[in-house]
């Protein structure tokens, strides 16, 4: 067992100007200049990407997968906030 | 109580899983399934991470410069895979590093093929054509399988393996349109890669205590005699359009069934081989083991280093 285990980062790639950076996997790095060159090395070999973001992993939160249901739950029963909820005359235009 | 409540949280999973609905890793899931990907995901890490060691042998002895840059992009990207590997192991809360040691320990098990030398030039082409066309085969079904990061590690594994395969084969078939001498190093080649490819796909189904659960979890898709025939299918008419020859006098089409008949393996052979006996196992663990040792002061460095680095910038 190795006693001083590397931080685990995650990796983020913009694979193409005008596009967001997407979560493409992790890896183990000393810091974040080790993290970044590895994340090259094994992440954008094919060209796919021109951005890379490494965050150390210990610092991403989210929410409890369990309670899901009931913490999405206000989004799903407001419908009022799509258009499709509304009726509008046949035959309007640019609406 | 607490009975019931498990009892209730498995039929949700198993509900999930019926409707193609991904597990991802902080959702619930029976320890099973989670012990199950662990040591199926680490296994196959080791795999990647192994299967380096017969090929590596090569890359300063390669015929040529194309050749060589071929070899070495190919055995980086192995590497890659069993980061990819390692990575989505650890999603699952496993010790990256315990996983490793088991593996040192002979505790875990890596695939038997990397247990086979590769004894000429040639056989970097058959492990090519026939290894990685196995293995692909069988990471094609993985790229549907029910753990999220295990499914999308295989999506990109298998873009990448595809150049993996068509090396070895274009290798092979130089091989084969050269020398009478060359073609006879590619025919040994395929000679002894065969059996031992064929091998990879594990135990026949009626042997394979742990495969209807993994296909009831859809962790596995088909089955190791469904992959296998499906490999046989696709590579025996690859072999004839090069010339070779594959080594199973038993081996012709069957019109009824669409599928090549073949003759049985030799699992005592299979067996030997997984239970340490091959021509190289102790020399693949022992490479590992070793690289792990000699490079400890490399990581300790390198933490060494960040730690002066932070300190620094902070002061
Ligand atoms: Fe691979
Ligand atoms: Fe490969």
């Amino acid at each position: 067992m190795s006693t001083n285990e590397w931080p685990l980062w995650e990796v983020f790639i913009r694979s193409k100007q005008g596009l967001n950076h997407k979560h493409v996997g992790s890896l183990r790095a000393a810091d974040s200049t080790m993290a970044l060159d590895n994340a090259r090395d094994v992440y954008t070999r094919r060209s796919e990407g021109i951005s890379i973001w490494v965050v150390e992993s210990n610092y991403v939160h989210a929410n409890d997968p369990a309670d899901a249901d009931a913490y999405f739950e206000p989004s799903d029963t407001k419908i009022f906030r799509h258009p499709t909820f509304y009726e509008v005359h046949e035959g309007i235009k640019h609406m | 109580m607490r009975v019931l409540e498990s009892v209730e949280l498995e039929q949700k999973f198993q509900d999930k899983i019926d409707k193609e609905i991904k597990i991802e890793p902080n959702d619930w899931m029976p320890d099973a399934y989670r012990k199950t990907l662990i040591r199926q995901m680490s296994q196959h890490a080791h795999s990647e991470v192994v299967g380096m060691l017969p090929e590596a042998n090569w890359i300063t002895r390669a015929p040529n410069l194309r050749r060589k840059a071929v070899l070495l992009a190919k055995v980086q990207d192995e590497a890659g895979h069993g980061l990819y590997l390692y990575s989505a192991t650890e999603t699952l809360g496993a010790d990256r590093e315990a996983t490793i040691d088991d593996l040192h320990s002979g505790k875990a098990k890596y695939s038997s093929i990397f247990n086979y030398p590769a004894v000429s030039w040639a056989d970097i082409g058959a492990i090519g054509w026939l290894v990685d066309g196995a293995a692909i085969m069988n990471q094609v079904a993985l790229c549907r399988c029910s753990y999220g990061p295990y499914a999308r590690a295989m999506v990109k594994i298998c873009k990448e393996e595809s150049f993996h395969q068509r090396q070895g084969y274009e290798l092979l078939t130089t091989l084969a349109n050269g020398s009478p001498e060359q073609k006879q190093l590619a025919q040994e080649a395929l000679n002894r890669f065969w059996w031992p490819a064929l091998m990879m796909f594990g135990p026949n189904d009626d042997e394979s205590p742990n495969s209807a659960q993994s296909m009831k979890w859809k962790i596995k898709r088909l089955s190791n005699d469904e992959l296998r025939q499906n490999f046989i299918d696709a590579t025996v008419p690859q072999a004839e359009l090069i010339g070779l020859k594959v080594p199973d006098p038993n081996l012709k089409w069957n019109e009824e069934t669409g599928h090549y008949d073949f003759s049985p393996i030799n699992w005592d052979e299979f067996w030997q081989v997984v239970g340490g006996n091959g021509p190289c196992n102790k020399q693949r663990v022992d490479a590992r083991r070793k690289a792990k040792e000699n490079g400890l002061w490399v990581r300790e460095a390198a933490m060494a280093f960040a730690e002066k680095r932070a300190s620094r910038k902070s002061a």
